[in-house]
């Protein structure tokens, strides 16, 4: 998904998740591979207290291929 | 290019509680329904709102709408329009037993019954002993409520135009409202909705401040879109600040920290709280904490490179206290500010949490003007939820209460539009002089060349808005802010865009949420102005009290020459009698 398309999606109705998911697109999106950037896409469609339980309150992802994506978002 | 147009019964512009709340009472009829929303629907703010929503079923302690009403009255400092509470507090009751039906999955109790949370500002029997009357699913009601009306929108075939941004109400001569012109974000491509309703239903504007709670596309646009249609904004100046947001971010960090033993620091090391509140220190009340945060960054004792926060200590708790009772405050410092709060200190100040103001409307979600000595209805257009201000929550809004605003009255706006379309068949003729000046507002921002960046023009504004409009109100720091924003205002048409694609240009989307930002913004700090007495959450170190002799009155201001307006507090409920003003002491 194009990058401009990606940055709406980071807009989210809880400001924790719009700050720590714009963060890594600036941060880390572009240098990131293929399949981190695919990773990153499919994460952006789950509800947002899906996202809160993963990257705010550290829950581990069912699927152990998004964790450590969301250990970069997470910014720790 | 010829613009594309759609037409509907009913336009809801928002699909957060409020907007889908309106949208699903038109379910049961043939109306023709289009919600737009600049973000998927369950991506609204409501999302965030995990506390709950107030009502008084009376399931876990003895309770009635009566005792909720002289809380909502007291709560608001007696600026709350008492029928409109005391129609709100009734409502609710059915309003929640409504949301049950629609499927949202309240936490009960082992009786089967809704669950129900004790929250500041409860009381039993006017003004008696704690009363229970939140009811939540989980740590997710604002979700729960958002999935439930959505699935059931979907169902009824309500026509959702997700990711479109609406640009400007249409009007006709006569001012009633004929719909809106939106634009979808992914292609750019402008598209005119007409409808013989419009609700706005566009949520609060917290990004006003640089530190705000609220979510990114708070940006008050509904407001603002009200504001350019000619109709005022309503008591403005009421925001409700919390002491502890993260220093020049904004996310809240819980009274509980504070409840925990988690006490402020300046500079010096100095407990300043002591110095405030010498009793109840770090636990005062949010204004109290709040404004002796901004007096200590105010006054040279900040801390930072920059001095422009203060100190949340819980480290002295221990690292075990802190990661069992606190986690999530951990988190969040981890996260957000960079620092292990069992082992340092937060950077906090107050963050912009949540507006009382907005849109005028009556009980039915019309939204009044006044006219001559009165006030009438403009013609087509509602609006619902924390956009307006159909004047609950007064002067302060109590926890709880807002999801319980935006769902009531979202209800009754829907309620309201089904009568209306009974009444009105067809579509008024369309307007073409106001398309035109609701498309300039978007081929402005084709312009080329140098000019000033967005982001320079909004960090300046939302600073400016902090400083001179924030928790710190004298008439000298808000008479230079109100000077300040009018002199940014007028640097906005230098604003150029450098990115002129059309594909999800989220600058462009950017740019038009500034000008809403302006115009919401400059409406809180005149009205703040304007208002020389304290109350609820307006509170001025000049003028001290509240003033009912001369200040017991909305504030309305309109844009056009920033003039301001006032009208009577309907002091007169619906059935009951009125509570009259008293001191409000908790
Ligand atoms: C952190 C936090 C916690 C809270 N917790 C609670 C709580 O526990 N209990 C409580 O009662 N209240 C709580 N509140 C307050 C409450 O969440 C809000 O007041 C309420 O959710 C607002 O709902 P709404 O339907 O008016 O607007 P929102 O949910 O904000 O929805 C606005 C809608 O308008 C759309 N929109 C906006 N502008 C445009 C545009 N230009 N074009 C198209 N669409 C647009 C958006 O896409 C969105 O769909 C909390 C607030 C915050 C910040």
């Amino acid at each position: 998904m194009a990058k401009a398309s990606l940055r709406w999606q980071c807009r989210r109705g809880m400001l924790e998740l719009d700050f720590v998911l714009e963060r890594y697109l600036d941060r880390h999106y572009d240098a990131a591979d293929q399949t981190e950037q695919g990773l990153f896409a499919r994460l952006l469609s789950a509800q947002d207290p899906e996202l809160q339980l993963w990257i705010l309150n550290g829950v581990t992802h069912p699927d152990p291929a998004f964790q450590p994506l969301i250990a970069k978002i997470r910014g720790i | 290019m010829a613009l594309n147009k759609r037409r509907f019964d009913a336009l809801i512009i928002g699909a957060g509680g409020a907007g889908l709340n309106a949208a699903i009472q038109l379910a049961n009829t043939d109306a023709r329904v289009a919600v737009v929303s600049k973000v998927f629907p369950t991506r609204s703010h409501t999302v965030a709102a995990q506390g709950g929503v107030n009502a008084a079923l009376a399931n876990v302690l003895p309770d009635n709408w009566h005792w909720h009403m002289f809380d909502t009255v007291k709560g608001s400092d007696y600026l709350g329009d008492q029928d409109a509470i005391e129609f709100m507090c009734r409502e609710a009751i059915p309003t929640v037993y409504e949301l049950e039906h629609n499927g949202v999955p309240f936490s009960r109790l082992d009786d089967g019954k809704i669950y129900q949370r004790a929250f500041g500002g409860q009381s039993q029997d006017f003004g008696g002993a704690q009363a229970a009357r939140t009811c939540a699913a989980a740590d997710r009601t604002g979700h729960a409520i958002l999935h439930a009306l959505y699935q059931q929108n979907v169902r009824a075939r309500t026509h959702f135009f997700d990711e479109y941004f609406a640009i400007d109400l249409i009007r006709d001569d006569e001012g009633a409202i004929l719909g809106a012109l939106v634009m979808e974000i992914e292609t750019g491509e402008p598209l005119l909705i007409e409808a013989k309703a419009t609700v706005l239903a566009t949520g609060g504007c917290g990004q006003v401040y640089r530190t705000t709670s609220n979510a990114h596309i708070n940006t008050g646009d509904g407001m603002a879109m009200a504001l350019r249609a000619g109709i005022p904004l309503m008591d403005m100046e009421f925001f409700q600040f919390h002491p502890t947001g993260i220093a020049g971010r904004g996310m809240l960090i819980t009274e509980g920290v504070r409840g925990e033993g988690g006490y402020l620091v300046n500079r010096d090391g100095e407990r300043f709280m002591e110095r405030y509140a010498p009793n109840a220190k770090d636990l005062a009340s949010r204004d109290v904490v709040s404004r002796a945060i901004v007096t200590e960054v105010k006054e040279g004792r900040g801390c930072g490179p920059q001095a422009d926060h203060v100190l949340l200590k819980v480290d002295h708790l221990g690292e075990e206290i802190v990661s069992k009772r606190l986690p999530g405050i951990r988190e969040s410092g981890r996260i957000f500010a960079g620092v292990d709060a069992a082992h340092e200190p937060l950077p906090v100040f107050p963050t912009a949490h949540y507006v009382m103001g907005g849109i005028p409307t009556d009980p039915y979600g019309r939204v009044i003007v006044p006219q001559g000595t009165g006030e009438e209805v403009v013609p087509g257009l509602y609006a619902a939820g924390e956009c307006a201000c159909v004047s609950v929550h007064g002067a302060n809004r109590l926890g709880g209460n807002s999801l319980l605003d935006i769902l009531v009255f979202g209800r009754a706006a829907g309620l309201d539009v089904i009568e209306n379309l009974q009444e009105h068949k067809n579509h008024r003729p369309m307007n073409e002089s106001s398309v035109e000046a609701a498309m300039a507002r978007l081929t402005r921002w084709d312009q080329k060349g140098e000019g000033i960046s967005i982001r320079e023009l909004r960090d300046e504004f939302r600073k400016t808005m902090e400083d001179h409009a924030g928790v710190f109100r004298t008439e000298e720091i808000m008479g230079e802010g109100v000077e300040k924003l009018k002199a940014l205002r007028d640097r906005l048409p230098e604003v150029r865009l450098h990115d002129h694609s059309k594909v999800f240009n989220t600058a462009r989307v950017e740019a038009l949420e500034l000008e809403n930002l302006f115009d919401t913004g400059i409406a809180i700090a005149y009205s703040a102005l304007m208002r020389k007495e304290s109350r609820g959450a307006h509170s001025r170190p000049d003028y001290p009290d509240r003033d009912d002799t001369n200040w017991m009155k909305h504030s309305l201001y309109f844009r056009e020459d920033d003039r301001m307006d006032y009208k009577p507090v309907r002091t007169k409920p619906l059935t009951v009698e009125t509570f009259p003003p008293k001191a409000r002491v908790y």
